[in-house]
């Protein structure tokens, strides 16, 4: 209220205004669908220069990458550029399909008008040809669950009865996920709020997706071959032996993963 | 209305078409008019498991590309009347199944059989995909082994999500899981997984256990399904198999090692 007063009370309308202003900002421009690859590249990357990464807003550049490259696995990406310190708000130069899973992820897609004009002519012919082929496609268990083009009405949750079989992915965007049956490792779980687990947890858990640091994982018995919150992950590797099996929760505590037992 | 079994497992070499063969004669012997095909194609085995390879003229993508009907494809068995056997093509590649031609072929066979078995192919490409799209039952073939049961599990996630049903949203695929090459006696003694352990992974209903047995590379070699040997311990499994499917109540066997008894010992010792 104080600044308020301090203004002229001319009308309403002054209390903001819109403008339009133009920011250099870095951009992730991706050559590779493949995450992993990215995560290796960029963890030396940052290492060298931990300051200028943090809390860095990056656009991620999806125009080179080859045709047919397969889904970009923006989850997993935004987590790890997260978990580096970045800020990750945007894409641009995605094809419909990059650009629906992004959105999904609350991404803004950003439109690059030279890029648009330039690719004008075979983005229609494509997205033609994407809109035909994909019809049946989003089932595909390879596509993450959640993560459907044409982006459904969010509930806020996700709830699955059925066993999560290797190579399986579930997203819960914008929620949590809970799961009544076992989850096999080489499956893939990953939500925007906490996760939980009501039968063996033998695959991957990724909660806090899109940087929720006060995301957590609860299991029944933990198994699991990783476990992340907010991009703070362990392997099964790290994970004490007498925290398997039994039922634990996995948290941050001062960006810390931390492993208890419930 | 047919119903569409899929033999399936992923992984290679676990019995997926010793299986097949089995099956379908064991159907086929209870009076079900039954079809097997093999789509295995480029690497054609059903027609030499059910000895039948010396009669092969045309084959499922012959049919499929419309160069020879049903009727001169099918070959008939010689042992029971019911059973027919749709071969593989061995000069082609899966690329010549295609959904439209596979489903129009299945529409086909199931305006006059009760039953048709798919033997798939081993991996989860395309071969794998057309056989298991259109079931509406599906067999997966493990070996107590941990990167056959993950295989199974991975199999058992596509089954759930690229197939007809579920595509058309209709009630799931029926799984079944069959226990092959059991030995009991490595169960015991703590070096094969259990059923127990691979149950704990998969979780499916259980349709049998067939024990490790000599009688089927003699009956594969001999072009013979096992389920035909009935004095061999996997024929009277796979017979068990198959009255189960039918939903007859049969009490599980070979799961555990014979005990040698006092007298035996004594004189075979």
């Amino acid at each position: 209220m104080a600044v308020n007063e301090e203004k002229p009370k001319s009308d309403v309308s002054s209390s903001f205004e819109l403008k339009a202003a133009s920011f250099t900002l870095p951009i992730i421009r991706l050559l590779d669908t493949d995450v992993e690859a990215v995560a290796a590249r960029l963890g030396t990357k940052v290492e060298k220069a931990p300051d200028f990464f943090h809390n860095t807003p990056v656009v991620i550049d999806l125009g080179s990458l080859p045709e047919g490259a397969g889904e970009v696995e923006f989850p997993l990406l935004v987590g790890l550029l997260r978990g580096y310190g970045m800020i990750p708000f945007g894409v641009r130069g995605g094809n419909p399909a990059q650009n629906a899973a992004a959105e999904a992820l609350e991404l803004a897609v950003l439109r690059d008008s030279y890029l648009r004009r330039k690719k004008a002519a075979k983005e229609t012919k494509d997205a033609e040809r994407e809109s035909e082929s994909r019809a049946p496609a989003p089932q595909g268990s390879d596509a993450p669950i959640g993560l459907l083009p044409g982006r459904r009405a969010n509930p806020g949750f996700m709830l699955i009865t059925r066993p999560v079989r290797s190579g399986q992915r579930v997203y819960a965007a914008g929620g949590d996920l809970s799961i009544i049956a076992a989850v096999s490792s080489g499956a893939e779980l990953m939500a925007d709020g906490n996760i939980h687990v009501y039968g063996p947890l033998r695959g991957r858990a990724l909660a806090g997706m899109s940087g929720n640091l006060e995301a957590r994982i609860f299991c029944q018995d933990l198994q699991a071959e990783l476990v992340s919150i907010a991009g703070h992950y362990r392997v099964s590797e790290n994970i004490p032996v007498e925290m398997r099996g039994v039922p634990v929760q996995v948290f941050l505590d001062q960006k810390i993963l931390r492993i208890e037992k419930l | 209305m047919a119903r569409i079994i899929v033999i399936t497992s992923g992984k290679g070499g676990v019995g997926k078409t010793t299986t097949s063969a089995a099956l379908a004669m064991g159907l086929a012997q209870r009076g079900r008019r039954t079809a097997v095909i093999d789509f295995d194609v480029g690497l054609r085995n059903l027609d030499l498991i059910m000895g039948c390879e010396r009669r092969v003229v045309f084959d499922f993508v012959n049919v499929i590309n419309e160069e020879a009907n049903l009727n001169q494809a099918l070959i008939r068995d010689k042992r029971c009347d019911h059973l027919y056997v749709l071969p593989a093509s061995q000069t082609r590649d899966k690329e010549a199944l295609t959904k439209e031609g596979v489903g129009r072929v299945l529409d086909e066979l199931a305006q006059t059989f009760d039953f048709i078995v798919c033997d798939s192919p081993a991996g989860i490409e395309h071969g794998a995909t057309m056989a298991m799209y259109f079931a509406d039952d599906a067999v997966v073939v493990t070996n107590p082994e941990v990167s056959s049961v993950r295989d199974s599990d991975r199999m058992l996630g596509i089954l759930s999500s690229k197939s007809r049903r579920a595509e058309a949203n209709e009630e799931p695929i029926r799984e079944y899981l069959l226990l092959t090459r059991y030995d009991p006696q490595r169960v015991d003694s703590g070096e094969m997984l259990s059923v127990d352990d691979v149950q704990e992974i998969l979780s499916l209903h259980l349709l049998g256990i067939v024990p490790e047995s000599k009688a089927v590379l003699t009956s594969s070699n001999a072009g013979i399904p096992v389920i035909l040997d009935r004095e061999s311990d996997a024929g009277q499994a796979y017979a068990d198999m198959v009255s189960r499917y039918l939903g007859e109540e049969v009490p599980h066997r070979f799961l555990h090692a014979e005990k040698k008894g006092f007298l035996s010992r004594l004189f075979r010792g």
